[in-house]
């Protein structure tokens, strides 16, 4: 096989080193990564080749760690948020959301009614942003570079009415511990209702364009099958363990803010494979149009703030508290413990990525290279996220 | 043959000078096709509507620092791109652009095609080969496996439309097609062309087919160590290459340089150019198959239709004969 330049010197670092003890005679150590294309970002996966098969892969984290949750024990808890905004940069928002939520519950804080409402709009918003962001990437890895370039011209537009009420376009720091921070105004809901047909509008042209598409079919139908056991056992949520037959969406389980209210479905795929996930997102999409335009025909008047909301030197009471959001990805959950003092005491991030990704090593095993590319997309992983 | 070899010179030389006025041109149709496909405008400041583009680009390629990787075979790594280069130039020669324009008019014409478009692969095998980098090996192997396979099914679509004309001299198969559509070879031999077309985008590793440079699986496949213009030699053997496959397509299929009122070398650059934006098409409108799908196309499907075809297609020659000497 290959020579090594330097047969005196380590080949590869740690995890290749330690990865290579167990490789099978005449098998091929390849590091997919940490810059790779088909990884998004800075996900590096050592993976054990017999030709094209794959016969072990590893996830190799941490090139992007940005001690987030550190970071939280030396700040007061309002002044947490923006971090919330940089963990996920796909769905910012949900991760405002299941901080805010966390604190709030802490510190037995009221959420204005209409406050929900706007939380609901924009981060179901959010969420088709997340859902475009993803599909555009993972026909890229598949090797179709137009996609992208169409769901970008739909999340750009969801950005720019985003853009109104927040004052940022991806990393978000909108919520306030009691509320959110301005109200949707008129030109923001006229945009909003504006959108919501167009997106409506383009939804089937990708599903004759692109779904249905022969080759597409080919790559992503029984690919990558994940039996509910493995999900269960890796704590998967989201959109990969629904589209394993799981029905666990937050959002009805947790009946957390207003969704009781709303009428849709969390969709659930018994095709376990690539193509169940593909399709629970092309669907959540089409429901998540579907809440926003409930939530603008149903939003009352009133306040987005609290009265007497929480001041970025505001000491949370002692105490713990646990909250979870559905995210693009699956459940985002933020356990918060507070002693009383100024800051938090500790601040506990549980990312959906993390959970997605760590089955990738099993139901990875014997997939061809490509396939294990058309897998890892699958499970729509944003690294900052995972890595935290 | 002082005569012939001055013929072959010129041929060359203009060759060489159209290999690369093709290459330029192709980069831009290719970029501006595919900016419109994905609703943006492609290249647009350089020059008027990003004409110069190309241009720009290959210079910024001319004037990069040639890198080799540590532990990569000098000899064979610089010879690649190189390999993969001069073949094609060569592949031009017995191409009849007009009537009597052509450079080599050999009887053997395209058995000389087809023997140097098989080179191709050893180019992209050493390239893979000697730059010392896992991707590049992995795409080597799979150029090689791709390339291989897709040449037999390509070498009987072609036999299939030799037998018809009687010869595997191209001119010759020009001239036995008529003016119109209905007198072309794709009427009599619809499926030779498809599996023609099919088997040539594999050849060329062309999108869905570009497997060997798939570059969300292997960032750049065969060529991942090439900097400057030992990527940019591969890169013009890539468009000269389309060039080759799309011309050979015409001349067989699609009556070459025969058509009516406009001159024949028009008619035979349209035709090309039509191919050619057919592939581009084919590029930027659908995702890649998979290896072992890609191989399962060529085995299961196009070599046994193929076979068939050719099978099918000499018994009727044959008949005919056979028809012509009882009358």
């Amino acid at each position: 096989m290959l020579q090594n330049a330097y047969p005196d010197q380590i080949a590869g670092d740690f995890y290749t080193e330690n990865f290579a003890k167990k490789a099978a005679e005449g098998s091929l150590i390849l590091n997919l990564g940490p810059q790779h294309p088909s990884t998004h970002g800075v996900l590096r996966v050592v993976v054990e080749l017999d030709g094209e098969y794959i016969l072990r892969a590893e996830p190799v984290l941490g090139y992007l760690h940005r001690m987030h949750e550190k970071m939280a024990e030396v700040k007061t808890a309002a002044q947490f948020i923006p971090n919330m905004g940089r963990v996920d940069y796909g769905q910012a928002l949900g991760w405002n959301w299941a901080f805010v939520g966390a604190v709030e519950k802490l510190g037995g804080i009221e959420v204005p009614e209409r406050a929900e409402y706007v939380r609901v709009i924009t981060s179901e918003l959010n969420r088709i942003a997340s859902h475009l962001l993803w599909w555009g990437a993972y026909l890229l890895d598949l090797g179709a570079f137009t996609p992208i370039m169409y769901a970008f011209d739909d999340r750009e537009k969801i950005l720019d009415i985003l853009q109104i009420p927040t004052g940022s376009r991806l990393t978000y720091s909108y919520f306030r511990i009691g509320g959110v921070a301005s109200d949707l105004n008129e030109d923001c809901v006229r945009r909003i209702r504006e959108f919501i047909p167009w997106m409506r509008s383009r939804l089937p042209m990708y599903k004759d364009l692109v779904s249905d598409n022969i080759i597409l079919r080919k790559r992503i139908e029984g690919i990558g099958v994940i039996e509910p056991d493995v999900c269960q056992r890796y704590g998967a949520t989201g959109p990969v363990a629904r589209g394993s037959g799981i029905a666990c969406d937050l959002r009805k389980t947790e009946d957390y803010s207003v969704f009781r209210k709303l009428d849709f479905i969390a969709p659930t795929s018994e095709l376990k494979d690539a193509r169940g996930r593909y399709d629970v997102r092309m669907i959540e999409m089409e429901q998540s149009l579907n809440i926003i335009e409930q939530c603008l025909d149903m939003m009352p008047e009133g306040e987005v703030l609290v009265k007497g909301a929480p001041k970025p030197s505001w000491k949370a009471p002692k105490g713990e508290s646990y909250f979870a959001v559905e995210g693009a990805r699956g459940k985002i959950g933020v356990h918060l413990v507070s002693d009383g003092g100024k800051n938090l005491y500790r601040c506990k991030l549980r990312a959906p990525g993390y959970c997605n990704l760590s089955l990738f090593a099993e139901v990875s095993q014997g997939t061809i290279l490509a396939d294990a590319v058309a897998i890892l997309g699958s499970l729509d992983l944003i690294i900052p996220e995972i890595d935290r | 043959m002082p005569a012939e070899f001055i013929r072959i010179l010129i041929g060359l030389v203009a060759v060489a000078v159209s290999v690369g006025l093709i290459g330029l041109v192709m980069v831009w149709v290719e970029r501006k096709v595919a900016g419109h496909i994905q609703r943006r405008p492609g290249p647009y400041e350089v020059g008027p509507n990003g004409v110069l583009q190309p241009l720009a680009d290959a210079l910024k390629l001319v004037g990069k620092q040639l890198f080799m990787p540590d532990g990569a075979d000098p000899i064979l790594y610089w010879l690649a791109p190189v390999l993969s280069f001069i073949p094609v130039l060569l592949l031009f020669l017995p191409l009849p652009v007009g009537d009597g324009l052509m450079a080599l008019d050999i009887n053997l014409g395209l058995l000389l095609i087809l023997a140097f478009a098989g080179l191709t692969v050893l180019s992209l095998l050493l390239g893979g080969w000697a730059s010392n980098n896992k991707y590049g090996l992995l795409g080597a192997a799979r150029a090689v496996a791709q390339s291989v396979a897709y040449e037999i099914p390509l070498l009987l679509s072609v036999l299939a439309v030799s037998f018809v004309a009687g010869s595997l001299n191209l001119a010759e198969v020009v001239k036995g097609q008529g003016t119109w559509p209905w007198n072309w070879n794709i009427m009599t031999q619809p499926l030779a062309f498809l599996i023609y077309i099919v088997s040539a985008l594999g050849e060329t590793n062309r999108a869905p087919f570009d497997l060997p440079e798939a570059e969300s699986e292997l960032t750049a496949g065969f060529h991942t160590e090439y900097s400057g213009m030992g990527f940019g030699l591969f890169f013009l053997a890539e468009y000269a290459n389309m060039v080759v496959v799309c011309s050979v397509a015409t001349a067989l299929f699609l009556g070459g340089w025969q058509g009516p009122v406009l001159p024949g070398p028009v008619w035979f650059v349209l035709k090309v150019s039509l191919l050619m934006l057919l592939m581009v098409f084919f590029r930027w409108t659908y995702p890649r198959v998979r290896f072992d799908q890609l191989l399962t196309i060529n085995w299961k499907w196009l070599m046994p239709l193929a076979v068939l075809n050719l099978l099918a297609t000499s018994f009727f020659v044959k008949l005919a004969q056979f028809t012509e000497v009882r009358w």
